[in-house]
Formats: structure tokens, C-alpha cells, sequence
């Protein structure tokens, strides 16, 4: 085995156990708040695979989050499907969405493409509420307490273990971003992540070595929609609720600030970024009660973490490691 | 067709404020290459030193509009110096990043310094319409158009016939070869984001008056001018100003007289057209295509 792959596969049971034994510690409350980190998680590695490994800026992936969860709404609400196989089929569906919209994002790069994707988190809501027979308008799809939510009245007994319902959104998205962050890791890790990784370093150094830019965009495009899509399934299981103001553009912004907070073309520091994004403005709000104050406590933050940590967790964490082993080590590696 | 009329002219005094904003989000694209989010919160900003000083201290409206383009001004190149200045040579996304801790805190500390509170801002121009060959047009929209303008060629002559705007074109193209020569490159950098300051407080200055003061009221005259932009081409000025009021005007004509677009879908619609603009030309209507290196 490969020290590179020994290393990531000691990682991920670390992680993989502290997500099983945090709930023994933690208030029922708090696994609420760490589900929405599982969910974010989720997220955060398809925006990765897009912006960190393959050097497309994306800043509307709100929208393929959108699209996941107006698809597990619509599936639970409408036509009866259990919340779990919502899951896969947002993530199918918002995969396509992705492949789709990266055929035309070809020909933009840089700049352009981000203000492009921005463009579509800027339009979503407004393309929700016009669209109000199929998705409920302004008012959105409201899903609390319905059968298809596991767990949202009665408690839900598995492997004789019995979840409350926060418990049971705890496990359910860290299963689905666990088993997510995996799958990423295989897919990175061979030919085709090294294509990825080509096409960032230099487009034309890629297509001389023979790697097709079409074919490898627009399939991180898919990859990482779908990832969004499955992430917005969940975020609309754990709201219970969707409207157009559930996926607003600032939830586009805050999925870059996951992203580079983490480390761009990392995994594991993701962990670090998704944490990151959901606590820390709860965290402000407890500094100052004043109105505003919270806002400018998250900025500050914000700007002083790009200072300190130029590559984001990962970048730290590499420094840390190369001072413990004073050994030769590469920066992108997870 | 007197509506049709009306209409254009009211798109082009929109189109001028979203061709200031443009402008400056061009200016800071030339200078440093990346795209400010924070831009809309600092013209916000500035609009609520000159309601503060008409309003709470009994300034008449142009000392008090002057007083708030040097505040602005200084404001700009501080904000480079201190924030910027530190990530510039970094990746792109880090810039970006920042910017958007710098837009929550602006914003952030606007609430916290004037509340959240909405608030009237008035116009220097009076609100009497005028008649021109039968069409009622507002002096308010004149006055927009007559100062955006104003701006955008008084900008264009600094940069064509003054020694620092030459330093600063040459800062822009390249930076290394400007070094060289003497010019401090730095320093124009900073220059750079103080005049899209100036810029900004403009746009949000003149929009202010037709819609009211709050945190957020540029946030989406933001997106109307990232939109501006990149019509024109990110890099081009002239670009920018000739994209803030066609897409002014057009999106007026659109939301007047495509029933399934109406109101709502204004933002929508606009953008539609602005990614397909990208699609058949990718740089932009006046952006120059570059030729990549290995």
C-alpha cells in the first residue's frame, strides 16, 4: 500500500469515528447543528471537485442545491417517495442539471464563468416563484410531519438503536457524506483526477498532453451538481421545508468560503471548512447583541483566516505535518 | 410611442447608475484583477456619510456630496492598503474571498452605525418633469444622466492626458515593465480602487433618491453592473458604460412590454441575455480575447 493511501485511508476512520461518537457527547441541539456540518460537508466536496481540482469557480452552486431539494420535496410531498431515495434521485437529477450547464460554461473561463454561475444563483429564486404550480411559489413545500420523513414524529428504531429525529438527520447526512467524500477520494486519485488536476494547471498544457477539456469539465461539472444536489436533498429533509429563500445566493457565497476556508484541493480540510461556515456565525452572534456586530465579527474572521491561512486547514495542516516529518511532501495531496 | 420614449430615457438614467458601479468594478478588474464584491456595500456606505451630513448636521447637498467623494476616495485606497494589499499577489479566489468578508463587514457595520432602519435620502434635482417634443421626462433622471456622464468623461480625460493616469494604464498592462520605469506601482494600484470608490459613492448617491437608504440597497445594483460588465467586457471601460445603459434600457423595454417577463422576472431575463452575450462572444461586446501561454 501506498503511503499517500495509507494515510488517507487513516484519516477517513478517524473521521468516520469521530462522526459515530460524537453524538454520546454532544446535546440534541448540538447533533442538529452538526448534521447541517454533514450536509455542508457534502456540499463543500463537489464544489471541491469543481473549483479545487479542476480551476472552475462556481459561485451557484446554491442553485444545484436548489434543485436537489425542490426535487426531494416534490418527490416526498407529491408523489409519496421516502425521504432516503429522495437522495439519489436529486443527486441524479441535479448531476444532469450540472452537465447540462456545463456544456455552454466551455466556452466562458475564469472571471466570466464566475459571474455566469453567479448569474444563476442570482435568478433562481425569481425562476422559483414563477413556476408556482410545480414548486408552491413563494410559499414553498412545507414537510413537516409527513409520513415520508423518517423520524419527524415518532422516534425511528435502527440496529435497535431508537433515533430522534435530529439524531437520525445527524446520521443520516453524515453517512451520505461520508460514503460522498470516499467516492471523491477514488475518483481524484487516478487518471481521472490527474486530468482534473491537469486541466487547473494549464488548459492548453492539458489538451497537448491529450486530455479532453469538454469531456473533463463538463463531467466535474455533473459531479460536483450532483454532490450540491444531494446536499440540498438533505438540507430540505432537515428544514423540513422549502421556499425560494431557502437557496439564496448568499448560500451560493457561503459554499466559496466553505471551500477556500478549507483548502482548495483538499478533502480532509473540508471538514475544517464546513465546520467553519456553520459555526462561526453563531458564534458571532453570541459576541455582540448589537444589530450588525455579528456581521462584522464573520467578516473580520473571514479576512484574517485568508491572511494567516493562505491555503486554507489543508495548507495548515500540510505545514504541520512537513515540520513533524521534515520530509519531502506534496501540497495538493489529501 | 411617447411611453416607448419615456421609458428609454428612464432606462438610461438607470443605465448610468449601473455604468458608474461597472465602471468601478472595471477600474479595480484592470488594476488588480479581481472582482470586488464588496463594491455595493462601500457605494452604500457612502451614501449614508453624505444622508448623515445633509440630514443630521444640516449640510447643504453639494458640499455635503463633494465632502463624501474625498471620504470615499481615502476610504478606497485605505481599504486596498490594509486589506487587500496583503492577499494580491495570492491566488485569485483568496482576493475574492476577502472581498466578501469585507462586503459583510461593511454592511454589518453600516447596521451597526446607522440601524437597519430605511431612510429617505433627497434629491439635488427638483422633481418636476419636463416637456421635450411631447415627451414628460424628469429632471431627476436628466440630472442622473447629465452626472454619470459628467463622471465617466471627466474619468476618461484623467486617464488620456494626465501623467498619473498614463502611470496607472501602465500599472494595469504591466505592472513589472511600469516598475521599471519609475512608476510606483503600488501607489496607482491604490489609486485605482479609490476612484472606483469615488465611482461607487456616485452610483449610490444618485440611486438613493428614487429608492430608500438601507444596508442592502446596492446589493442589487450590484449585480445590474457585474452584469454591465461583463456585456461591455470585464477589461474595457467604454465597455462597461455602454453595457450599464443598454442593459438599463433594455431591461426597462423588456419588463414594459413582455407580459410573461413583467416585474419579476426582469433580473432573470436580463441575465439570460447577458450569458448568452457570453456564449457567441465569450470576451465580451468590447473585451479583447486573449492568447493563452503555457
Amino acid at each position: 500500500m501506498r503511503s499517500s493511501t495509507a494515510r488517507a485511508l487513516g484519516t477517513f476512520l478517524l473521521l468516520s469515528a469521530a462522526v459515530y461518537l460524537l453524538p454520546a457527547f454532544v446535546s440534541d441541539f448540538r447533533a442538529q447543528q452538526f448534521a447541517y456540518v454533514g450536509i455542508y460537508l457534502t456540499a463543500l466536496i463537489g464544489l471541491n471537485v469543481l473549483t479545487g481540482y479542476t480551476g472552475q469557480i462556481s459561485l451557484g452552486h446554491g442553485a444545484f442545491m436548489a434543485v436537489g431539494g425542490y426535487t426531494a420535496a416534490i418527490l416526498m410531498a407529491d408523489h409519496g417517495v421516502k425521504d432516503i431515495w429522495t437522495i439519489p434521485i436529486a443527486a441524479a437529477l441535479a448531476g444532469v442539471a450540472g452537465f447540462l450547464f456545463g456544456i455552454p460554461a466551455l466556452r466562458l473561463s475564469g472571471i466570466y464563468l464566475a459571474l455566469a454561475t453567479f448569474a444563476i444563483a442570482v435568478a433562481t429564486p425569481a425562476v422559483i416563484k414563477k413556476f408556482e404550480g410545480f414548486t408552491g411559489g413563494g410559499s414553498g413545500i412545507n414537510l413537516f410531519g409527513i409520513p415520508e420523513l423518517t423520524a419527524s414524529l415518532t422516534p425511528v428504531e435502527i440496529f435497535g438503536w431508537e433515533l430522534n429525529f435530529n439524531n437520525w438527520l445527524y446520521y443520516l447526512s453524515w453517512t451520505v457524506a461520508l460514503v460522498g467524500y470516499v467516492l471523491a477520494w477514488l475518483l481524484l486519485r487516478g487518471r481521472t483526477g490527474r486530468a482534473f488536476r491537469a486541466v487547473r494547471d494549464s488548459e492548453t498544457a492539458a489538451v497537448s498532453s491529450g486530455v479532453s477539456l469538454a469531456r473533463y469539465k463538463t463531467l466535474a461539472f455533473g459531479v460536483s451538481a450532483a454532490y450540491a444536489g444531494a446536499a440540498g436533498a438533505l438540507f430540505a429533509i432537515a428544514t423540513t421545508f422549502v421556499n425560494p429563500d431557502t437557496f439564496p445566493v448568499a448560500l451560493s457565497i457561503i459554499l466559496l468560503v466553505g471551500v477556500a476556508v478549507g483548502g482548495l484541493g483538499s478533502l480532509v480540510g473540508l471538514v475544517a471548512g464546513a465546520i467553519f461556515i456553520q459555526f462561526l456565525p453563531l458564534w458571532a452572534q453570541n459576541v455582540s447583541k448589537s444589530a450588525g456586530a455579528p456581521a462584522v465579527v464573520y467578516g473580520a474572521i473571514l479576512i484574517l483566516v485568508m491572511f494567516v491561512l493562505p491555503g486554507g486547514f489543508a495548507g495548515l495542516l500540510a505545514r504541520l505535518g512537513s515540520l513533524t516529518t521534515r520530509g519531502y511532501h506534496r501540497p495538493n495531496d489529501s | 410611442m411617447t411611453e416607448f420614449f419615456q421609458q428609454v430615457v428612464s432606462g438610461l438614467a438607470s443605465g448610468g447608475v449601473y455604468g458608474s458601479l461597472a465602471l468601478a468594478l472595471v477600474l479595480i478588474h484592470r488594476a488588480t484583477g479581481v472582482i470586488n464584491f464588496a463594491q455595493g456595500e462601500m457605494a452604500a456606505f457612502s451614501t449614508y456619510i453624505v444622508w448623515t451630513l445633509t440630514t443630521n448636521h444640516g449640510w447643504s447637498y453639494w458640499p455635503a456630496f463633494a465632502a463624501t467623494l474625498v471620504v470615499s476616495f481615502a476610504g478606497g485606497v485605505g481599504i486596498h492598503q490594509v486589506v487587500i494589499r496583503p492577499v494580491e499577489r495570492g491566488s485569485q479566489i483568496r482576493v475574492v474571498i476577502v472581498t466578501i468578508g469585507l462586503l459583510l463587514l461593511i454592511n454589518g457595520s453600516m447596521t451597526w452605525i446607522w440601524s437597519g432602519e430605511v431612510r429617505s435620502v433627497k434629491s439635488p434635482f427638483p422633481t418636476r418633469t419636463v416637456d421635450i417634443g411631447g415627451v414628460a421626462i424628469s429632471l431627476q433622471d436628466i440630472g442622473t444622466i447629465a452626472v454619470s456622464l459628467g463622471t465617466v468623461i471627466l474619468l476618461w480625460l484623467f486617464f488620456r492626458f494626465t501623467k498619473v493616469g498614463l502611470a496607472m494604464r501602465a500599472s494595469a498592462v504591466n505592472p513589472a515593465e511600469a516598475r521599471l520605469v519609475g512608476v510606483r506601482v503600488a501607489w496607482m494600484l491604490g489609486l485605482g480602487w479609490g476612484l472606483a470608490a469615488v465611482l461607487g459613492a456616485i452610483a449610490g448617491m444618485l440611486t438613493a433618491p428614487s429608492v430608500f437608504l438601507d444596508p442592502t440597497m446596492m446589493q442589487a445594483i450590484l449585480i445590474y453592473a457585474f452584469a454591465a460588465a461583463v456585456l461591455g467586457g470585464i477589461d474595457s471601460p467604454i465597455g462597461a458604460v455602454v453595457g450599464g445603459l443598454l442593459l438599463g434600457v433594455g431591461l426597462n423595454l423588456i419588463g414594459a412590454y413582455v407580459d410573461f417577463v413583467g416585474a419579476d422576472l426582469r433580473l432573470p431575463a436580463a441575465l439570460l441575455v447577458i450569458l448568452v452575450v457570453l456564449l457567441l462572444k465569450p470576451a465580451g461586446i468590447f473585451g479583447k480575447q486573449h492568447v493563452r501561454k503555457v
